[in-house]
């Protein structure tokens, strides 16, 4: 294991110690966190505040040594130190520095540094910012973070140890994989574990509730912001990852329900189903047990998601570090940590306190309602993804569930959630009147048939599906300002009067109205991308043209091309419409020559309305000598930046709802925050 | 009330059962990728020999009548590399190896094999890749096991390695002939 000898050329003494003093610091951060999972618990079972407070002193330590071990980690990595075989085994001299830090944690053992690194974090946001939780249970909070740090980092030094050396060192790195050379994905892995490993603070949430025995409105209001930053942060890394998919591998497809997507799809619809129960626990107190199994459920699919990246039961394109001994500890991790908690669930959830009854029309109604549709399609995509491994280790054939099960299962849930949406929200607390919701939504309703019907009669009859899918982002849409113009009675009083009330309206209410405007975009741009999309595969060399959904194609001419690390061919294509120029498009077949491998870049001119999508394919078979022919893919997507665009809106969405002062429980401000700090705890 | 206590008990009973079938899914190996040719006889085929090389060609008919071993190959796929030296001893132990040569170039197989040295007795230049398309292959390097009669009894896929010789590949090669 460490040794401290220099064995780094060169270089001075000190600085070849860094990657020892990174190990030692996550051994300490070991030690740490075992001290945090245990004494706070026990002091706070006893009510010895010394004990208690050591969560605090320990979570900071803990977050100190990981910061000191991921820095030397990405300092090996910069400083390109092939005696640590994960540098050597994952980066390259060569590569931009961008690229020497991104390869840090574009590995199995580098990404769970990253994974820890950020629990610790959350962990120090409890111990710095929950000054305002009641002492034990912000104790027995830690400690439950404490004992996930404990797994993952006892996985991490015992399995998974990022600072092993090599001796000798090698001369070079055998360099990263280069499609994963991207500023997005140098992004993604960072955003996503931010969403993944944030979960976990709703989870030790519900530990210590269940522990306590106590669920209320002051239990939600502390739980829903940090669940909201995750599933922001969750929503942002998923988006990253597709996007990176769509530009990067290729097919012009930007969603492929691979295992891995759906990891982190999972728990993104239990976060989102956790997010609008937990309104209710706050506001009505009810759905309390069910609030908490899913606050258990999204960090259990976090967990999931993880152990079926790494352990080796599944294959999957970017399925890492393959290794059944992993796999073994993983799942031992699981059994603990989510049988664990369920099975505390199953002990103490019976006996929380019953709350408020509510009418089935109602604003709890349609919450309820947009949690069953949103586990449901959780448990469509949940089944598909874990069907076949466990038909197979029960003994059945090798099969694989594709895009067209999720196709058929996935979407007919949607439907329903997304035509309730507008009504479920303008619904009143405990008893609702659905017929005046309806009759106020008549002008919403109006927009959407005349879109549907336009739709119909432009596409002459066919697109019914389209119409279909188009008509549902319009009513989501206009439904939400709807309900906006409502609240500040838009054109029922003098306009100064609504403005007077739109100013009071609370961040929260315009927050959920652009979430949801941002669901109807996202709609919008999947429908208009999957339904009015253009595909031309064809070969062609330089002086061809061809023309698609309007626009004209004329490929210039191929060259060759030097870049940084890789060496490439690039073509250069023209596209005109009417003759007037549009834009020029310079798609790659690059060869990365460390790596042994080739990527194709796509070129890509994005506009509000459309994509025009060109992907350089493989030289043309029996083309005539001396002709430049390949094989070229042209995609028009419309509609297609909608996507994200849209899931960008319902990230921003819920970061501005995270700036409301209902939600900074984390950080009270003046003497009206300590009061209410101190009748929650009363 | 007991009634609804056993409700709470559902997430961990499902749990529990997921548990135990990722615990069954770790003992499986999931590169095995099952042939449905397997049992099947090879498909009918001939392949031309590689321009330059002192091997002839293959075709279904060279398969009959000894247990053989079939290796998909190419000098541009970096796994064959190392699968190389491990053929090339069971050449030497007597085991008749035939190559597919998928999708290559004459002279870099040429140029590959003389470095690497040749473990094949006769190799079959696929440059268009559709004999592979009928045996089922999914990428180099795979490995088919042939019996006596001609029928596909085995399939690596990837590079071989010395623990699916030892284990898997010899035992079966001895019941085959013997």
């Amino acid at each position: 294991m460490a040794r401290g000898r220099d064995r780094s050329g060169g270089r001075g003494g000190s600085e070849a110690l860094i990657p020892e003093i990174g190990h030692y610091a996550l051994v300490l951060a070991l030690g740490l966190a075992l001290i945090q999972s245990s004494l706070p618990l026990w002091g706070a079972a006893r009510n010895d505040f010394g004990l208690m407070e050591l969560a605090r002193t320990t979570a900071i330590g803990q977050f100190l040594c990981l910061t000191l071990a991921f820095g030397a980690l990405i300092q090996a990595f910069a400083v390109s130190d092939f005696s640590v075989r994960l540098v050597a085994d994952n980066s390259y001299s060569g590569n931009p520095l961008i690229y020497k830090i991104a390869a840090a944690w574009g590995n199995h053992e580098g990404s769970l540094v990253l994974w820890v690194w950020i629990l610790a974090l959350y962990g120090m946001g409890v111990a710095v910012f929950g000054r305002n939780l009641p002492a034990p249970f912000r104790a027995r909070v830690l400690a439950v973070q404490g004992l996930i740090g404990t797994g993952f980092l006892a996985f991490m030094l015992f399995t998974s140890n990022p600072f092993l050396r090599l001796d000798p060192a090698p001369a070079d790195g055998q360099g990263f994989n280069p499609i994963l050379q991207d500023p997005a994905l140098a992004a993604h892995p960072p955003m996503l574990y931010t969403g993944y490993v944030g979960l976990s603070m709703a989870y030790a949430f519900a530990i210590a509730a269940l522990i306590e025995g106590r669920v209320d409105a002051s239990w939600a209001r502390w739980v829903r912001p940090w669940t909201l930053a995750a599933w922001c942060c969750l929503s942002f890394g998923i988006a990253l990852g597709s996007y990176w998919a769509y530009y990067e591998l290729g097919w012009g497809g930007w969603w492929f329900w691979d295992p891995v997507e759906n990891a982190s799809f999972m728990p993104w619809l239990a976060a989102t189903a956790l997010l609008h129960s937990a309104l209710v626990v706050e506001k009505r107190a009810s759905l309390k047990s069910w609030t908490i199994l899913l606050a258990i459920l999204a960090f259990s699919l976090s967990l999931l998601g993880t152990f079926l990246v790494r352990s080796g039961v599944l294959t999957s394109v970017h399925a890492f570090a393959i290794d059944p001994a992993r796999g073994v500890f993983i799942l031992a991790l699981l059994a603990v940590a989510i049988g664990g908690s369920l099975a505390l669930y199953a002990w103490r959830a019976p006996q929380l306190q019953a709350g408020g009854l509510f009418a089935p029309v109602s604003r709890e109604g349609g919450l309820l309602l947009n949690n069953l549709l949103l586990a449901t399609a959780c448990a469509t995509v949940f089944l598909g993804t874990l069907y076949p491994l466990l038909l197979e280790a029960l003994g059945g054939p090798k099969i694989s569930v594709g895009p067209p099960y999720f196709d058929a299962t996935f979407a007919p849930l949607m439907v329903p959630l997304l035509i309730a949406l507008p009504a479920g929200a303008m619904l009143a607390w405990k008893r609702g009147d659905l017929a005046g919701v309806l009759g106020r939504l008549k002008a919403a309703f109006a927009i959407t048939a005349i879109v549907a019907i336009a739709e119909i009669v432009l596409a002459g009859g066919r697109g019914v599906l389209a119409a279909g899918g188009m008509a549902l982002a319009v009513w989501v849409v206009a439904g939400s300002l709807v309900e906006l113009a409502g609240r500040v009675q838009l054109l029922r009083g003098p306009l100064r009067q609504s403005w007077q009330r739109a100013k009071g309206l609370p961040r929260s209410a315009y927050s959920m109205t652009l979430a949801h405007i941002g669901v109807g975009v996202v709609v919008a741009g999947i429908t208009a991308s999957s339904a009015w999309r253009g595909e031309a595969i064809l070969v062609m060399q330089p002086g061809d043209t061809t023309t698609l959904a309007g626009y004209s194609f004329k490929l210039d001419g191929i060259a060759d091309h030097q870049g940084p690390n890789y060496v490439a061919r690039r073509a250069t294509f023209e596209i005109t419409k009417n003759s007037r120029p549009v834009a020029t498009l310079t798609p790659e077949r690059r060869f990365y020559p460390v790596e042994q491998q080739s990527t194709s870049e796509a070129g890509i001119d994005t506009g509000f309305w459309r994509d025009l999508y060109v992907v350089l394919g493989d030289p043309a078979k029996g083309a005539k000598a001396g002709a430049d022919a390949h094989a070229v893919r042209i995609y028009y997507n419309p509609l297609v930046m909608w996507i994200w665009g849209g899931v960008a809106i319902m990230g921003v969405a819920g970061l501005w709802s995270l700036t409301d002062r209902r939600h900074r429980v984390g950080a009270p401000t003046g003497a009206r925050a300590r009061l209410a700090a101190a009748a929650a705890r009363a | 009330m007991t009634l609804r206590r056993l409700l709470y008990l559902i997430p961990v009973l499902v749990f529990a059962g997921i548990g135990i079938g990722l615990a069954l899914g770790l003992t499986r190996d999931p590169s095995i990728l099952p042939s449905v040719l397997i049992g099947k006889s090879v498909p009918q085929f001939e392949l031309p020999p590689v321009a330059g090389l002192d091997r002839p060609g293959l075709s279904s008919a060279d398969l009959k009548g000894q247990a053989v071993l079939v290796n998909v190959f190419a000098s541009w796929c970096v796994p064959c590399r190392a699968e190389q030296p491990l053929l090339l001893r069971l050449a030497d132990s007597g085991v008749p190896i035939y190559g597919i040569n998928y999708k290559d170039k004459p002279d870099q197989v040429d140029a590959w094999l003389g470095e690497l040295g040749n473990p094949f007795k006769r190799i079959g230049a696929d440059r268009s890749g559709r004999v592979a398309i009928d045996w089922g292959v999914y990428g180099v390097p795979e490995t088919f096991v042939i019996d006596a009669d001609g029928r596909i009894r085995h399939k690596f896929v990837g590079p071989l390695m010395p623990q699916d010789v030892d284990q898997t590949l010899l035992p079966m090669l001895a019941k085959l002939n013997g």
